[in-house]
């Protein structure tokens, strides 16, 4: 006998497995909720598009100015452009843009859903002709999906932007240069799979989220804890889930 | 759609006419038996009031009758379907003409007083136009008396305001049947008097059929035509208010005190 917790963890990695399976099963087959599907993808990705700019903008300007007395080291400080935006694109800004969702969005999603389903309004839907996992989930999810590699997408050009100054912070290195160099080194094998796992990252954000407040124990305690929860599988699992990528893409040689 | 055939105009039937029928239903979760061999008939136009104790599973009862909980075995015909063998599509048209009012209430936050009751006209397919759908929501406001709340949000309500909007919201599909679950909980006695005599109501003007769920004694005596005990999972007494007042039965009697 496994002891409980695996036990209990197990269990849960099963539901959780199942609820993300139900989406694909579910959310390809008619009624389409496109109405509540552009509003989610409003909420998810106009909502949080400051606060991934702003933490994009500052963690390219750390990491610029954090990388430059190593370069200098070695005499090699001219290449500061072309290392910061090769980590900046393929790990750093995905997975912070990732993981700023996780913390925003899927604890918003694991206590509203959990609200509603204390409150019945989860039942109340779905005896008002509505499939309360279509309405609810699905956009959801769907929208988290869409959304985060988009937000990825612009935090990356932020994030170029914040290693610009970075770099004229110390030393002087003009616009045209700077450009020059980042898409002299960046290549479509650098970008093209950063961009792939965030799809995974936001499937992951949004089926935690929807399946903790879905699921959320009865009471007003239940909608806490399920919002905090999502916040740390998510984001735990957005860290497995990169893990996992990067062996991917070793082994495909895919860089 | 049958939906819009208008009840009101529909005669009083000498209410002999069963629609609901339950019979030897059972439902446990996990070890926790919770109805064990429970029967009901209910007339139309009869209001039969459910009193239990708390956790008695009361609320389990009325969902599965909407089929909201899967019973384990019995049968439940309801306006002589069997629900628990209905496809999700003959599911949601029976749900068109039975109503069910939450012991939350279960107002969508998100959505105001007006969206809140125009999302059931929406989502059931039922042809209507803008003008319709709004008439029809006015004309459910002002039956609970609340037509100036038409664009507050629920949480600008009160607990009692809250109760009826959500009433308003289960009457605008015109159903044949509602089902409270303890409409008048939570609220102080006024309130719970005034929800009592709206029921009553809303009896008298669509000739519905109704189960109220409650253990609010004074609510069962003015809506109630019948009672039902539920103690143990079972229908264990069922008559008159008068009647089961006058019972030996020590479980009985508990209630009356
Ligand atoms: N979804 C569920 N899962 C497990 N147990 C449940 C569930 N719903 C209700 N119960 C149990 O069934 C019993 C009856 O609950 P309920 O019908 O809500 O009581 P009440 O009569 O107060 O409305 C309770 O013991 C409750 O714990
Ligand atoms: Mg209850």
């Amino acid at each position: 006998m496994l002891p409980k917790v695996l036990n209990n963890f197990f269990d849960e990695m099963g539901s959780i497995s199942r609820f993300g399976f139900r989406f694909f099963k579910e959310g390809f087959v008619p009624r389409y909720e496109f109405r509540e599907m552009i509003r989610q993808c409003y909420y998810v990705g106009y909502r949080s598009l400051p606060l991934v700019g702003l933490t994009a903008f500052i963690m390219g300007l750390v990491i610029t100015i954090q990388s430059r007395p190593t370069l200098v080291e070695f005499g090699a400080e001219d290449w500061l452009p072309k290392m910061v935006s090769v980590s900046l694109l393929r790990e750093i800004t995905p997975v912070i843009t990732a993981l700023i969702c996780a913390g925003k969005i899927g604890s918003g999603m694991g206590a509203e859903l959990g609200s509603m389903k204390v409150t019945e309004q989860i039942d109340a839907m779905e005896v008002s002709g509505t499939n309360p996992f279509k309405y609810l989930v699905v956009t959801r999810v769907f929208a988290t999906t869409l959304m985060i590699p988009l937000l990825a997408i612009l935090g990356d050009a932020i994030s170029l932007y914040g290693a610009y100054l970075g770099c004229n912070i110390r030393g002087v290195v003009s616009w045209q240069l700077y450009w020059n160099q980042v898409f002299e080194t960046i290549t479509y094998g650098d970008l093209i799979p950063s961009v792939l796992k965030t799809f995974f990252f936001g499937y992951a954000i949004g089926v935690i989220g929807c399946f903790k407040g879905y699921y959320s124990s009865k009471g007003t305690e239940g909608v806490g804890q399920s919002a905090n929860s999502a916040v740390v599988l998510s984001s735990l699992l957005i860290f497995i889930i990169d893990l996992l990528a990067v062996q991917i893409i070793d082994i495909l040689n895919l860089t | 759609m049958e939906t819009k055939t208008d009840i009101s105009k529909q005669p009083a039937v000498a209410s002999t006419e069963i629609v609901i029928s339950i019979a030897g239903l059972h439902k446990s979760f996990g070890s926790n038996k919770v109805l064990r061999d429970f029967c009901l008939d209910v007339k139309r136009g009869e209001s039969v009031a459910v009193i239990g104790k708390s956790g008695s599973g009361k609320s389990v009862l009325i969902k599965c009758i909407i089929g909201l909980i899967d019973p384990d075995s019995g049968s439940i015909n309801v306006l002589g379907n069997e629900v628990t063998k209905l496809d999700h599509i003959k599911l949601d048209r029976l749900r068109v003409k039975v109503a069910f009012l939450f012991q939350s209430n279960a107002l969508y936050d998100s959505m105001t007083v007006r969206e809140n009751l125009e999302f059931p006209l929406r989502r059931h397919w039922v042809n209507t136009t803008k003008e319709e759908v709004d008439v029809l929501v006015v004309e459910a406001l002002t039956n609970v008396g609340l037509a100036h709340t038409i664009d507050m949000m629920p949480s600008e309500l009160s607990g009692g305001m809250r109760k009826r909007v959500a009433l308003a919201r289960t009457l605008i599909m015109k159903p044949e049947i509602i089902l409270y679950d303890e409409p008048t909980t939570g609220l102080d006695p006024i309130t719970a008097r005034e929800i009592s005599n709206l029921m009553v109501d809303i009896q008298k003007k669509y000739n519905t059929s109704s189960i109220i769920i409650s253990h609010d004694l004074n609510c069962v005596k003015l809506t109630a035509n019948k009672i039902v005990m539920l103690i143990d999972g079972k229908n264990y007494a069922e008559g008159k208010y008068e009647e089961l007042s006058k019972s030996e039965d020590e479980k009985v009697k508990n209630f009356y005190i």
